[in-house]
């Protein structure tokens, strides 16, 4: 009964059928880079932890049509049989107290209902959340900011931010992601609804997800754990690569900052600044940890966690005035001059 | 006795000038005048509340848009949400309580009438401070002039060093101070069911009703003692260097969660109960039979108030609970759906062979029936935790408890309204501008609710100020928002009403309805002293065994 997939839910009432029209039109989104794009549809899984929901809420979603369908049906059976009537004015009906035996009934078919429902539930908590992690697993710390994301890779000595890169998985050689989650200020939640539900970063609270991609593209999701003034704008990216070109971003990722001659200028007032205060570049003094890591931003698509495709004009507006972009964020305005501004993103653009 | 009730003219009310009006109204200690009041307040701020709500939907008509700044909006659904809970719906269900209780059992005022004006005025300042805050917040520079934590204020969120200033002081204090004006409340109700009734008004004689406020004000004593709690720790942490919840320092987040639904889910269940004592009554008087299985209607509110306090949980299946804390929290919330089901069952079993008649009252309740059941199934989904873990602090979430908030409750309240009014006021609702109130509502409830689950299950997280387009959100956005207007029309008409038919409405007499309760034996409005003597009942119906001499109810107990 478990194995049924979403596509046999749909005989089971109207509110499914709706449903499935809406997310038939979001699976056609495709992704702003032209990269294989995945939408935000909880019933279109990529990975176990999000097939699994979805043959249980698809069980849970039949049973409870079925309840809606029989109430339903009763409820508007009696309301048209039993309506008032002209000619019956002033003559009361039968008084009738109450019934044992239906009342019984009434009861014990429910409590019947619940227990397969809780059996069901309990089997895909288990299956999910007390799976040990196997030895060829990827593990990443995931720590929520107000309002990015940092990625660390422990074994593999990565930082970066809020576009997460993880081998796809296939059958015959699992390699799922294992990510430990912590909060650095306030509570997060990480939900990429296409690969696994989500699950909180709480300070003071390291929790643990896991999921094993099995299609490669790209996975949008979002912080969903109200965190302050952008909580909206906290955007999660997660790329799910063929073996091989993980591990070309890996090896990519772990090369230190190259200082190109003409960057020098930009370097200079990076360091004049107080940017190195928040942001790391490796390779350089420049370790702050308050902000996202800067050693290789030109490898990512975006900036400001998904608030802004990562373009050279994209780059000078977020320096000179981040709340043009993301009113809240945490970014000070640096006030730079035109001539300060055009260095310092031509020496970001040399971080790859 | 509805035929013999001795009917008292108010002429020496109306005759004062109004200065002496006004001042018996601010010194009352009637339980009518303060469930009226009770009811005046909570209807300023449903408007106040609704309109926080439309700013709210304005902003999220479409992607990208730029109505309200972020704080803004923020502050926004912080206020809409505690507005709506602790000053809407928890003063006018007090309201009804406070009014119908004493009518019901027949009894003359409350058990405790200074204590239920000082918990009124306790609750109204809350929500005044709760306002204030709009002006008394503002002044540090960075710091924002409104609560803007959300309505749970998840720590650390509230913590100094992410909420500086004052806003979240008035939310904390506001909270405190109207907590202490339920508890209040709810003594005084308990107090008054047990001890006030009238000769012959054994516990399982009593309406419906007041069993049902019974379970209720002893889930608020249950409830709001934890809450407060967790506000004054709120406060130590703040201003007195405590660390119960101050992550930095080794407090617990966790635990704060814990707290405030340990107070959050008995409150969903303070909040429905009464709106199933309002079916209760309402039901039976409008399908012309009594109720079925008095009985096992009571046991199963019982069981309801019990099993949801060991629920709270399933508020937090995203936390990362061991898989033995998340299956404990997911049995107990779909076993609450057991005894909530026999309810739904046993207002079937009531129309069932009944004559139902369609007046507004009823047609609300009806509303609520269709409604409660598909609030009742969706939250049996978020039961299975693993499909939670999907829509849990999504749309679908929020979409699931305004369907028993708005398309549960209030459609109870509205029903109540059109029930009580003409005992409260003399006169009529006019059923022509209720009818009109009924569908409009129910168009844009089900416009809005029924479409915003669908942005839930597409990905779409709450408490977001705006959206990236291309995710398929727009476009239910857009019908959700209109929704949201075409109830804000349907509450006007409602507001409409009940302001005309003060003046014009027809007369209602003592009993309107036909009903069979004791609140219909005594004038509309009643008088101070509600019953010139002291009724004494022999059945669970004593208008029943008065109008069917015949036939009477106390026959068969």
């Amino acid at each position: 009964m478990l194995a049924r997939r979403t596509k046999s839910s749909v005989c089971s009432g109207w509110q499914i059928v709706v449903l499935l029209f809406w997310s038939a039109s979001a699976l056609g989104a495709v992704g702003p880079d032209g990269a294989p794009g995945h939408g935000t549809n909880i019933f279109s899984p990529a990975s176990t932890p999000a097939k699994s929901i979805v043959d249980l809420s698809a069980f849970v979603v039949v049973i409870t049509g079925i309840i809606f369908a029989v109430v339903f049906t009763l409820l508007t059976y009696t309301l048209v049989k039993f309506r008032g009537r002209a000619m019956d004015a002033g003559r009361e009906p039968a008084q009738v107290y109450g019934s044992t035996q239906i009342e019984l009934a009434w009861t014990i078919i429910p409590i019947l209902i619940v227990v397969v429902l809780f059996l069901a539930t309990a089997r895909v908590i288990h299956a999910i959340q007390d799976v040990p992690e196997p030895a060829g697993a990827v593990d990443v710390i995931a720590i929520g900011h107000q309002y990015w994301w940092e990625f660390r890779y422990p074994k593999l000595g990565i930082v970066t931010a809020n576009e997460l890169h993880i081998p796809v998985s296939d059958r015959e050689h699992p390699t799922p992601t294992f990510l430990q989650l912590l909060s650095a200020d306030t509570d997060h939640s990480f939900w990429v609804p296409e690969l696994a539900g989500k699950t909180d970063l709480i300070p003071n609270h390291p929790n643990r997800m896991w999921m094993d991609p099995q299609r490669t593209g790209i996975f949008v999701g979002q912080c969903a754990q109200y965190c302050g003034i952008q909580h909206a704008k906290m955007l999660l990216r997660v790329s799910v690569d063929r073996e091989d070109d993980f591990s070309a971003w890996v090896r990519a990722q772990q090369k230190v900052a190259v200082e190109e001659a003409g960057a020098i200028e930009g370097w200079r007032v990076f360091e004049r600044n107080a940017c190195m205060n928040c942001h790391a570049v490796d390779g350089t003094p420049a370790d702050g940890r308050f902000g996202p890591d800067l050693t290789h931003l030109m490898s990512r698509a975006t900036i400001a966690a998904g608030a802004a495709e990562n373009t050279h004009d994209n780059l000078r507006l977020w320096i000179q005035n981040p709340s043009a972009i993301k009113p809240g964020s945490l970014m000070p305005a640096m006030k730079l001059s035109d001539a300060d501004l055009d260095a310092i993103v031509s020496y970001m653009e040399t971080l790859r | 006795m509805s035929s013999n009730a001795i009917t008292i003219p108010g002429t020496q009310i109306q005759a004062r000038p109004w200065v002496d009006e006004l001042h018996q109204w601010l010194t009352t200690v009637d339980h009518k005048r303060l469930g009226i009041l009770y009811m005046l307040s909570a209807l300023l701020f449903l408007v106040i509340g609704g309109v926080e709500a439309l700013i709210i939907r304005i902003q999220l008509m479409h992607s990208h848009n730029n109505f309200v700044s972020p704080e803004v909006f923020n502050r926004m659904f912080t206020m809409h949400g505690t507005t709506m809970i602790f000053f809407v719906a928890m003063p006018v269900l007090f309201g009804f309580a406070n009014y119908l209780v004493p009518l019901m059992i027949g009894a003359r005022d409350m058990a405790f009438p200074r204590l239920n004006a000082f918990s009124f005025w306790l609750s109204f300042l809350g929500g005044l401070l709760l306002y204030f805050s709009f002006v008394g917040g503002s002044g540090l520079y960075g710091a924002g002039n409104a609560p803007d934590v959300g309505w749970w204020a998840y720590a650390p969120l509230g913590a100094r060093a992410f909420s500086p200033g004052h806003s979240s002081d008035y939310w904390t204090l506001s909270l405190l101070v109207s907590g202490f004006g339920s508890i209040g409340t709810a003594i005084n109700i308990i107090a008054t069911i047990l001890c006030m009734r009238c000769p012959g008004m054994k516990l399982g004689r009593m309406p419906l009703l007041a069993w049902l406020y019974l379970v209720q004000a002893g889930m608020v004593l249950i409830a709001i003692t934890p809450l407060s709690a967790a506000q004054i720790m709120l406060l130590i942490d703040r201003y007195l260097g405590g660390h119960f919840f101050d992550t930095q320092a080794g407090g617990s987040a966790v635990l704060w969660m814990h707290f405030f639904w340990i107070f959050g889910h008995p409150e969903v269940y303070v909040l429905v109960i009464p709106a199933f004592a309002f079916l209760s009554e309402i039901i039976p008087v409008f399908s012309r039979k009594p109720i079925f299985g008095y009985p096992v209607m009571v046991a199963a509110t019982v069981a309801i108030g019990l099993v949801s306090t060991s629920v709270w949980a399933h508020h937090m299946f995203s936390i990362g609970m061991n898989s033995y804390a998340s299956s404990f929290f997911a049995i107990t919330t779909m076993a609450v759906g057991i005894p909530t089901g026999i309810k739904i069952f046993n207002w079937i079993g009531t129309m069932w062979g009944g004559r139902i008649q369609f007046k507004v009252p009823m047609l609300f309740c009806i509303g609520f029936l269709f409604q409660f059941l598909i609030a009742g199934l969706t939250g049996i989904m978020q039961a299975a935790v693993p499909f939670d873990w999907q829509l849990t602090l999504s749309y679908f979430v929020v979409a699931h408890f305004h369907y028993v908030i708005v398309g549960g409750i209030l459609f109870a309240i509205f029903g109540a309204f059109y029930y009580w009014y003409p005992k409260m006021t003399g006169r009529m609702l006019s059923e022509t501008l209720g009818k009109w109130h009924f569908w409009l509502f129910l168009i844009g409830f089900h416009l809005t609710f029924d479409v915003m689950h669908i942005p839930g299950l597409l990905g779409m997280p709450r408490r977001i100020y705006t959206y990236e387009p291309g995710r398929g959100w727009d476009t239910l956005n857009f019908i959700i928002t209109i929704g949201a207007f075409i109830q804000a029309i349907a509450i006007l008409v409602f507001v409409a009403n009940l302001i005309i038919s003060y003046f014009k409405g027809a007369e209602a007499g003592n009993d309107p309805w036909d009903a069979w309760t004791l609140e219909w034996s005594t004038s509309s409005p009643p008088p101070a002293y509600n019953f010139a003597t002291v009724p004494t009942v022999a059945s669970r119906r004593p208008l029943w065994d008065l109008k069917h001499p015949e036939d009477p109810d106390s026959r068969y107990e």
